[in-house]
């Protein structure tokens, strides 16, 4: 009997240090995190200011508003090729193709490829096709192309589970009153799935404002004194400018690093934002 | 009748764009691997493939120039071991904390937090692996502080959101009636969870290592901030000195590379694109055999 008491405070005293163990790796995670975003924002902030928010690039501002646009530009342009073909996709999969057919098989083995190769290795294959063999150029363009390419899985899957919680009895109803079946799919399920379809672009908005190593040999990391919409000039985004800046090694561009970074982090911020807000509206959908 | 008709050509047309979008991704897989290894192979074919895998010595502007990346490709499973070492312990117990410990109201800033360290853009990690994590190392343990042991710790922590995530939902898949039976037979919460509730989800948990593994092999900016990016003979590869990574390699050098030397570049990613296509056939090995079960 004594022995099993033993036991028994043995086993609960262990339970206490597991215990412990968890929660301390719960709070260490949650430190790691507050810890970057604190650093970065608390030197960052500070060197905010007009000039270098939208000013002239020159050495003394180093200016970020030519590549705000350059990122803004980026997103805008890689959405309108990705969303429609990745939503298009994600219906084809969710909607149209039969279980075990051999073309949907290979499309998702693709899908989930693209979802595992590096953002280096886009840019290279992006440097190899785009810049050189289809003669774009360091420029703008080449860095869309690559990057639409980058995010279209992001979208397919999101997409794809968001359509495939659009209860089936919405779909009955819609056919049963005649409809065909694109008009369910546009009129019906579509917009049924839309707050999971724009979480996932939101996601791609994430993805493309962090974005560096695929494109400083797509679109390059020059900088323009002012702010240019021209698809054939190479321009940095955000996340390159901070890159040069931060590897500049100069005490100024250091602390304009901390501040590119700051606005990162404050994009990154509203992005995450946006997508729980959204994905609690999935959640409340699909309970009514 | 004629309007049927319509709609039934429109559905059709409708029908085949939705095909071909989807048939994109496959197109994109392909175009990336025709035209990697269009230029890659014929490089590492020029160099010859022994001497480009298992030679030590990188030195593509000596004379002559030499191309081995055996060095880079160890340095890549060095700080991809690291990170592992680093991330998966720390991220599990997270992950189990998240799914069976955390109370509720603590769980609504614990997982935002997750998510949010998922969201950061890997240029900001190196950032604040230059700036924190070098100087910590270069006082703390030695050498100038770029090194192996500062790219792991920043792979370790890149890697937690992964971890986390994918893990904590596979937990949160097993059965109840596996816990209810294991406290029936009287064990305590904490011996519930270790010993019958994450070995039930070892697939998922696995799942979540092998993408990582992915994640970090082929993290590119974040390493290059605080490697070093020194090409070390074999014998000279130490925990706290500077390492040059598969990924590093290409963005070190690409901007002033040409002729060979380029695609001695572009050959470095095809081995990080082949070494990314095992870890995805292997995990969809363990999907189908977790399906299996």
């Amino acid at each position: 009997m004594d022995r099993s008491m033993n036991n028994l405070n043995k086993r609960k005293a262990k339970a206490m240090m597991l215990k412990a163990f968890v929660w301390l790796c719960g709070i260490l995670t949650v430190g790691i995190l507050i810890y970057i975003l604190l650093f970065i924002l608390l030197r960052g902030i500070p060197n905010i200011n007009l000039k270098f928010l939208f000013g002239e690039y020159n050495s003394e501002t180093l200016s970020a508003f030519s590549s705000i646009v350059a990122t803004v530009q980026m997103i805008v342009l890689s959405l309108l090729i990705s969303v429609p073909i990745g939503v298009f996709c994600a219906i084809y999969l969710a909607e149209y193709a039969k279980r075990g057919n051999k073309a949907v098989k290979a499309i998702r083995l693709a899908v989930d490829t693209l979802a595992g190769i590096p953002s280096i290795v886009y840019g290279l294959f992006g440097m190899i096709f785009f810049v050189n063999i289809l003669g774009f150029r360091t420029s703008v363009l080449s860095g869309i192309f690559t990057i639409s390419i980058m995010i279209l899985p992001v979208i397919i899957s999101s997409s794809e589970e968001a359509i495939k919680q659009v209860p089936d009895t919405y779909r009955e109803g819609s056919l049963g009153l005649g409809a065909t079946r694109l008009r369910t799919v546009f009129h019906i399920v579509l917009p049924s799935a839309m707050p999971g379809i724009l979480s996932g672009v939101i996601l791609a908005i994430g993805r493309i404002v962090g974005e560096t190593a695929a494109l400083i040999f797509t679109s390059g990391t020059n900088v323009l004194k002012n702010p240019s919409l021209n698809l054939f000039a190479s321009q940095r985004t955000l996340s390159v400018h901070m890159y040069m800046l931060a590897s500049e090694g100069l005490p100024h561009s250091r602390n304009m690093a901390f501040a590119t970074g700051s606005i990162l982090i404050i994009a990154v911020f509203i992005v995450n934002y946006a997508t729980t807000k959204l994905a609690g509206r999935i959640g409340r959908l699909s309970n009514d | 009748m004629q309007n049927i008709k319509r709609t039934n050509f429109s559905e059709n047309i409708m029908q085949a764009i939705f095909f071909l979008s989807a048939f994109i991704s496959v197109l994109a897989v392909l175009a990336i691997c025709l035209f990697l290894f269009m230029r890659g192979i014929p490089a590492i074919a020029e160099i010859g493939f022994m001497d480009f895998i298992f030679n030590e010595k990188w030195g593509p502007t000596n004379t002559p120039a030499s191309y081995g990346i055996l060095s880079m490709i160890v340095g890549s499973i060095y700080v991809t071991a690291g990170a592992i070492v680093i991330g998966v312990p720390i991220g599990l117990m997270c992950a189990i904390f998240l799914a069976e410990f955390c109370p509720d109201n603590v769980y609504k800033f614990v997982k935002p937090a997750v998510n949010l360290l998922a969201g950061i853009p890997s240029i900001i990690y190196g950032f604040f692996g230059m700036e924190v994590v070098v100087p910590f190392v270069r006082e703390n343990m030695g050498g100038n502080g770029y090194s192996i042991m500062s790219a792991s710790l920043i792979l370790g922590i890149m890697i937690l959101p992964t971890i986390i995530s994918i893990s904590e939902s596979s937990i949160r898949a097993v059965p109840d009636n596996y816990a209810e039976g294991s406290y029936g037979l009287g064990a305590t919460k904490e011996e519930t969870v270790f010993k019958v509730v994450l070995p039930a989800a070892k697939s998922g948990v696995l799942t979540s290592i092998i993408l990582g593994i992915g994640r970090a092999v082929g993290e590119t900016m974040a390493v290059v901030m605080v490697a070093g990016n020194a090409v070390m003979p074999l014998d000279k590869i130490e925990l706290f000195k500077p390492i040059r990574t598969l990924t590093t390699n290409i963005v070190t050098e690409m901007s002033y590379a040409s002729g060979l030397h380029e695609s001695a570049l572009i050959s470095t990613g095809v081995v990080l694109f082949v070494f990314i296509i095992i870890l995805n056939a292997s995990l969809s090995l363990i999907k189908s055999k977790a399906q299996r079960n």
